[in-house]
């Protein structure tokens, strides 16, 4: 197997903070790898080291089989790079900001203007393509940055956060078009903090908190890496939810969470089941709902880290009052 | 390692290094995008011509009589120094320019094109030269609308013109230095207000010095607004020439010897 990327204990520290402390990655040319994991993990921070705008403390990484330190140069002739913090020209139309990458790179006035027209057409911004990049809406401006990353027709492709901010309709155009370019050989390097994203698009994971790498593998893989199973469980009564937190946590020896009035706890025995249902019932709480389920990534991610993805402050509230 | 390598081995290896003639190049299409923005945005020509403008009519005829006798004497003693003014304020463009990019992003997305490292900075002060080019002509342009007449000729013109431009491509530094270390466009023009207000009317470029406070005048005349003044007023009217170019362009070397390294080191650590 070649790999599009590696990297080898990355480090990179910003005073006191340590924002990645060892990360390794191996991705396969010509797939998805998602990154996954919550603001502050250091997503972003790798990102820009595997495309040559950071330099890492410590560790190697190499791009389309060049190092990013010794050749970055090389390096930037094979990738492109978008998201958030690498964006298009607000002033410019869409027209210009795609004329400026493309001159750039070196293409004449004539291929510029080609490659250019051809891009906005296969992102349906042909309407807007004379309008000022500020007029534009979200989906239509992630668009455009994705495109501006296309212009060099790179092999590898760094996608940090896509689709932040992005309403569902904008978000499963954005992934329809990232499909469409792996299935034209382009290695796709994709941060998010959208476990749903990462299972959706990208055949290998990687979930990283605090600089580390905490888990990788396929999103099935993970799932099954925390026992795969989670526990439901509704009581008809709201008033019986310490019970139920406290039942659930005793059984499954994990930290419950509570969703609304639903209890979910993950299981790596279901032999749990008929433990809870009678306990349960010796304590007379009367269930609406008591199931076990496969895990979502946000389970996965939630049993890997001890936190969620995604804070929730409402659910937050309520596991305190109830602690 | 060799498990590594994706390059497909049909593509030929893309090229190690970049020329300094693809640098010049790339500086050439950076500056085409700074200043293609002012077709969007007419705004900013306006910005760059309204202030100027309203500066000289404003202080050419509210003060010029009560400063001058009269308001075509004013306009002579004042025109060169208001030049100065203009240009310097006019710097802040550059770091407000790059500061915006920094922050949004779009500074990342150019580094990570294979472009030369100093292209991006290059483009911007290129653009903003010609941005400056263009405010030192509309003022020249309507005081001498107003009766304003040049006593050296086109050549005390083009000396005055190379001289103040040199001067701003160096003051310029100050103005990117402080484009990246603050976190926002806006704080960049609250610097320029703060430090370039206080600096340019405490010169002789609106009131002759020996009309100042004696404490004051000390200060005035080791201004480097007012040795820029006095040179332009030399090249584009009449007095001494030598002695206030030479030390323009002091000023100038030094404001840069200080300042471009400060600068370009605090971008290396910002990005």
């Amino acid at each position: 197997m070649t790999y599009a990327i590696r990297a080898e204990g990355l480090v990179r520290r910003f005073g006191e903070t340590t924002a990645l402390a060892g990360v390794d990655l191996a991705v396969p040319t010509g797939t998805v790898f998602g990154l996954l994991g919550p603001n502050g993990a250091g997503k972003t921070t790798t990102v820009r080291v595997l495309a040559t705008l950071l330099a890492a403390d410590e560790g190697h990484a190499t791009v389309g089989g060049y190092d990013v330190r010794r050749d970055p140069h090389r390096v930037r002739q094979l990738i492109g790079l978008t998201g958030q913090y690498a964006s298009v020209d607000e002033a410019l139309t869409g027209t210009e900001n795609l004329l400026l990458i493309g001159r750039l790179l070196g293409l004449s006035r004539a291929q510029a203007r080609a490659r250019a027209a051809e891009l906005l057409a296969d992102f349906q911004l042909t309407d807007a393509a004379g309008r000022a990049a500020k007029t534009f809406s979200g989906g239509m401006r992630r668009r455009l940055d994705l495109a501006a990353s296309l212009v060099g027709r790179p092999q590898v492709l760094f996608l940090d956060e896509p689709t932040t901010g992005l309403d569902p309709r904008s978000r499963n155009e954005l992934w329809d078009i990232v499909r469409t370019l792996v299935a034209d050989g382009v290695t796709v390097l994709l941060t998010t903090q959208y476990l749903e994203e990462a299972d959706q698009l990208a055949s290998e994971i990687a979930v990283v908190d605090h600089g580390r790498v905490i888990a990788q593998g396929t999103p099935e893989e993970l799932k099954a890496k925390t026992g795969g199973q989670v526990l439901t469980v509704r009581p008809t009564d709201p008033a019986d939810l310490p019970t139920v937190l406290a039942v659930a946590g005793e059984v499954a020896r994990a930290t419950p969470e509570v969703v609304q009035t639903t209890v979910t706890v993950p299981v790596n025995d279901p032999d749990v089941l008929p433990t809870v249902v009678r306990r349960l019932d010796a304590a007379g709480v009367p269930v609406a709902e008591l199931a076990l389920r496969g895990a979502s990534l946000d389970e996965v991610f939630l049993s890997l880290t001890g936190h969620r993805a995604e804070q929730d402050a409402d659910t937050d509230a309520m596991e305190e009052s109830l602690a | 390692m060799t498990a590594a390598t994706a390059t497909p081995a049909t593509l030929p290896a893309p090229a190690r290094r970049l020329g300094v003639v693809a640098g010049l190049r790339h500086t050439a299409t950076l500056s085409w995008r700074s200043l293609v923005q002012i077709k969007h945005n007419p705004m900013e020509l306006l910005d760059l011509s309204i202030q100027p403008v309203m500066f000289v009519l404003l202080f050419t005829y509210v003060f010029g009589t009560a400063i001058a006798g009269s308001s075509g004497d004013y306009l002579r003693f004042m025109l060169p120094g208001i030049m100065v003014q203009n240009a310097l304020f006019a710097t802040m463009t550059t770091g407000f320019g790059l500061n915006q990019d920094l922050t949004r992003g779009v500074f990342d997305r150019l580094r990570a094109l294979p472009i030369a490292r100093w292209a991006p900075l290059a483009g911007r002060i290129l653009a903003d030269t010609v941005k400056q080019a263009w405010s030192i002509a509309l003022l020249l342009a309507v005081g001498m609308i107003l009766g304003f007449r040049v006593g050296n000729g086109l050549l005390g013109v083009l000396a005055a013109f190379a001289l103040l431009l040199a001067f701003t491509l160096a003051a310029s530094w100050i103005s990117v230095l402080v484009g990246v270390l603050v976190n926002e466009p806006e704080k960049v023009q609250i610097f320029g207000f703060m430090v370039i207000f206080p600096l340019t009317f405490t010169s002789n470029i609106f009131v002759p010095t020996e009309r100042m406070p004696g404490w004051l005048q000390h200060w005035v005349e080791i201004n480097p607004v007012t040795i820029v003044a006095d040179a332009l007023r030399g090249l584009l009217v009449t007095g001494p020439v030598a002695g206030p170019v030479a030390q323009t362009l002091l000023w100038a070397v030094g404001l840069a010897a200080v300042f471009a390294p400060l600068a370009v080191r605090a971008l290396r650590r910002r990005v």
